[in-house]
């Protein structure tokens, strides 16, 4: 089939290790660079056996024609794409998909990144921070090794709270620990929070920000196929009914999310995902000995 | 073979389809239907009666020249036959195995008033087949116009719009978000009723004799939007479809376990979940299945699920799929074959009965679904007697896994910047039946995203329809 990307593949262009299983990756693919826009995410398919995996677009370069993405090694899709190195290219790249985040001079804001969403928080930050408003951003891991982007978020944010659960880097604390006193001290007005990271530490910041009835938009990262709409396997039960989240969202408002759902849904596939990982780690044990075997 | 009288091609009984043996296929994703050998597909066509005024032509949405390529067939100039075919059909293979017969040619088939009507299809499919191999009718296309056409959706309307005006010598590039062409019948229908390796014969065929340039990973409304295109090209088709499911609004349909036909499906047939984990997309399947419908979608999600159930039991266990469906066999509105394969296969038909609960197993997952049972009242709009509850008749049907297959309607992705393109309250694009044309200038739509979920050969007929008028437009003063 004459297709000019899908013949050859998208190019890896540039690859760096983040944290020991957070890697970025910036992979060419004008068409969607022309478009892409902060909130957005991609689907990709490493090759003609994969699956479709949405990663956020954590950062763009429209000349260039390149996306970044950061990817947390979690299971067999994410630590085969890890593996891939600067050169190589991926069978499929389609987006840029679901609504862009609403960017305006709202005032003061709040950033908050945890884990792997640091990488999706991040480009929001810097719009609202171009917008006019003045940024709070709060980011945090499990610990020191698993933080990135320090320094890239300091450069767009007026104040930035760093955690770790354990401590080894800025506080030991939880992400809603800052945010929760910066709420109750009403040192500044807080017009909007953004919230991106697991679910369950989503989940935590709605409730925080909740009595405060600060308006609190988080970008959900349900399990999806197509990411066009098509299988609504990535629904999600919001307080007005499911909303599919690749083309309602990814961005919802926090307070409506029925969490515990989410959650559970999260989990539906965790026996076949381990499977997946053991086959995965079993083939590339086998190929190194067949490597080794062969020199 | 001396000329046989009228009377004695009535007499000859119609030639039943080789299959795969029920139990036998009920485990593998092999196409059931064999095919014809040349043999039986001679003696079948032997049957037609060359009728002058053919009904079957009529009972065709599209017009096959049945009599002539049978008449071809019978002679055994295939090439003609193929000929004859690619008047009115581009893509045999394909219809020949999932049009409707029994409601369009083979319905009206004049030997079938008294017993079993000529099997059209399958002599179709016959010819299909013979094509895909020998290729005995070359594409060919008119020197270069200069104009670009863009094609949105690679379905089947998409597919026979492009060949048509790709023919015509316009320059013709398709777009489709997915990462594979050929829509429904590549996502949709499974490999057993439609092996893919026919459907990408004749993409692959189509685009390279005519050099459509297709581009996958392009989703309209998001990579491009419809204005955008309209500052490239000359004109536009819009073939994407009603791919968006519509869930029930009953309580627990957000469970863990409950999913479209569509998700299904495509977990299955695109990405080949059936062949976790060497291919990398799972798909789970209980090991007591209810699927709400009972259309095309429902059979085939039934049939798909009843194989992976096969696949994976261990030795001696238990599984069991549910068709339930509100009202009764005599309204479901599958494919006859495809019900009669489905019951073959030991499919369990709850008819007359409506789901109005999944119940929850304290964790998120489904544990039973809570049904009503039905009974037919007066006639309703469609004609068809009406449903109604039998009050108090509630009962739990215990189940893991629920499929809903209760229809779709056009995504709206592709209606993003696309002012002037009106849409009805389902959601469909007004366009006119007999050209395509859409109420935006250059703009032409047809399949699905204009009727809502319909047919293969329909929305075939419609990408014609439609390549026709964009052809005339483009060559004429350009007045839309
Ligand atoms: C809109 C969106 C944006 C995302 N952005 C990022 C990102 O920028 N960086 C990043 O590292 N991850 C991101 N994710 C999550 C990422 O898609 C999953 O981690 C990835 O699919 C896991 O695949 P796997 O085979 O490596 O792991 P698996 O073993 O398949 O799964 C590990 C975990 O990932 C989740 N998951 C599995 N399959 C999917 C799927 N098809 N879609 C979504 N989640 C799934 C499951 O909850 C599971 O717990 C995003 C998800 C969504 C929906
Ligand atoms: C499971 C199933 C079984 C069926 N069985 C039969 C049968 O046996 N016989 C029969 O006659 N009919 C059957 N049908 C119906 C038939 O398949 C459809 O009526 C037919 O495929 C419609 O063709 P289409 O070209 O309009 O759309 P589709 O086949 O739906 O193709 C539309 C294409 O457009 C793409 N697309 C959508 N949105 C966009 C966008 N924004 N940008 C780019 N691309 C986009 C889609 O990915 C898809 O590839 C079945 C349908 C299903 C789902
Ligand atoms: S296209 Fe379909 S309806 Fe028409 S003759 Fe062929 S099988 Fe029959
Ligand atoms: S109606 Fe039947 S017998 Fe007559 S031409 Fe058509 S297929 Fe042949
Ligand atoms: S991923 Fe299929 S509808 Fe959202």
């Amino acid at each position: 089939m004459a297709d000019t990307a899908a013949a050859t593949g998208y190019k890896i262009v540039q690859k760096e290790t983040l944290s020991d299983v957070t890697k970025l990756m910036v992979i060419e693919a004008p068409q969607v660079a022309k478009k892409a826009q902060a909130g957005q995410f991609i689907i990709i398919r490493i090759d003609e056996r994969g699956e479709r995996v949405p990663l956020t677009i954590a950062d763009y370069d429209k000349s260039a024609g390149t996306i970044t993405l950061i990817l947390q090694e979690v299971g067999k899709s994410t630590m085969q794409l890890g593996a891939m190195n600067v050169g190589d290219t991926v069978a499929s790249f389609a987006g840029p998909l679901g609504h862009p985040t609403e960017i305006k001079n709202y005032g003061t804001v709040v950033c908050v990144g945890g884990g792997v969403g640091i990488a999706p928080i991040y480009p929001i930050a810097r719009s609202l921070k171009e917008a006019g408003n003045y940024v709070v951003s709060i980011i945090g891991a499990r610990n020191k090794s698993l933080l990135f982007w320090e320094e890239k978020m300091k450069a767009v944010s007026d104040e930035l709270h760093v955690c770790t659960d354990d401590g080894s880097h800025g506080r030991k604390c939880l992400v809603t620990d800052p945010l929760k006193e910066l709420l109750e001290s009403k040192r500044r007005d807080v017009a909007h929070i953004w919230a991106i990271g697991p679910a369950i530490m989503m989940k935590f910041v709605a409730l925080a920000t909740k009595p405060f009835n600060a308006p609190t938009t988080v970008s959900l990262n349900s399990i999806m196929i197509d990411g066009t709409g098509m299988c609504g396997g990535c629904r999600v039960p919001l307080t007005e009914g499911a909303q599919f989240v690749c083309v309602d969202g990814p961005e919802f408002d926090g307070h409506k999310v029925d969490w515990n759902s989410l959650m559970s849904r999260l989990q539906f596939y965790k026996p076949e995902e381990q499977a997946a990982v053991e086959a995965y780690k079993h083939k590339c044990n086998l190929d190194i000995a067949a490597e080794k075997g062969g020199a | 073979m001396a000329e046989l009288t009228a009377k004695q091609r009535m007499e000859i009984p119609r030639n039943e389809m080789p299959a795969q043996d029920a139990k036998v296929r009920a485990g593998n994703y092999l196409e059931v239907a064999l095919g014809y050998s040349e043999e039986t597909a001679r003696a079948e066509a032997e049957r037609c009666l060359q009728c002058k005024k053919p009904k079957c032509v009529e009972g065709c949405p599209v017009g096959v020249r049945i009599p002539q390529f049978i008449k071809a067939l019978r002679e055994g100039d295939m090439a003609q036959a193929v000929a004859e075919m690619k008047i009115k059909n581009n893509l045999p293979a394909i219809c020949g195995r999932v049009c409707p017969q029994e409601n369009q040619c083979e319905g009206q088939c004049i030997v079938g008033k008294k017993g079993q009507p000529v099997a059209v299809g399958r002599l179709e499919r016959f010819v299909g087949d013979y094509e895909l191999q020998h290729r005995t009718c070359p594409l060919t296309k008119a020197a270069p116009t200069g104009k670009k056409v863009a094609v949105v959706g690679t379905g089947p309307a998409g597919l026979t719009c492009a060949v048509d005006i790709a023919r015509e010598g316009h320059k013709v590039t398709m777009f489709e978000s997915l990462h594979t062409p050929g829509g429904v019948l590549v996502y949709g229908i499974p490999e057993f009723r439609l092996p893919k390796g026919v459907v990408f014969g004749e993409i692959d065929y189509a685009t390279q004799c005519l050099g459509i340039d297709i581009r996958t990973d392009y989703v309209i409304g998001r990579t491009l939007t419809l204005k955008d295109i309209l500052e490239e090209y000359d004109a536009v088709f819009l073939g994407t479809g009603a791919g968006l499911p519509m869930f029930m609004r009953i309580p627990g349909i957000n469970l863990n376990g409950v999913m479209s036909a569509n998700e299904f499906l495509t977990r299955v047939n695109l990405m080949k979940g059936y062949m976790f984990p060497e291919y990398d997309t799972p798909v789970k399947i209980g090991k007591k299945v209810a699927v709400i419908g009972a259309g095309n979608v429902a059979m085939d999600s039934a049939r798909c699920a009843y194989r992976l159930q096969a696949m994976q039991a261990k030795e001696g266990e238990k599984h069991e799929v549910h068709i339930v469906y509100r009202r009764s066999m005599e309204e479901v509105p599958a494919r006859g074959e495809e019900v009669h394969h489905a019951e073959e296969e030991g499919v369990i038909f709850d008819l007359l009965t409506n789901p109005v609960e999944v119940i929850d197993d304290g964790k998120g997952n489904v544990k039973a679904m809570r049904c009503i049972r039905m009974e037919l009242g007066e006639p309703d709009a469609s004609g068809r007697r009406r449903p109604v509850e039998i009050k108090g008749s509630e009962f739990d049907m215990e189940v893991d896994t629920v499929i809903v297959a209760l229809g779709t309607s056009p995504n709206p992705l592709v209606f993003v910047d696309a002012d002037g393109l009106e849409r009805t309250k389902h959601g469909t694009t007004v366009a006119n039946l007999e050209t395509g044309r859409t109420t935006k200038p250059k703009v032409w739509a047809g399949g699905d995203i204009v009727t809502g979920a319909a047919t293969v050969i329909s929305a075939m007929g419609a990408g014609k329809r439609a390549a026709a008028d964009m052809h005339a437009f483009l060559s004429g003063n350009g007045t839309w």
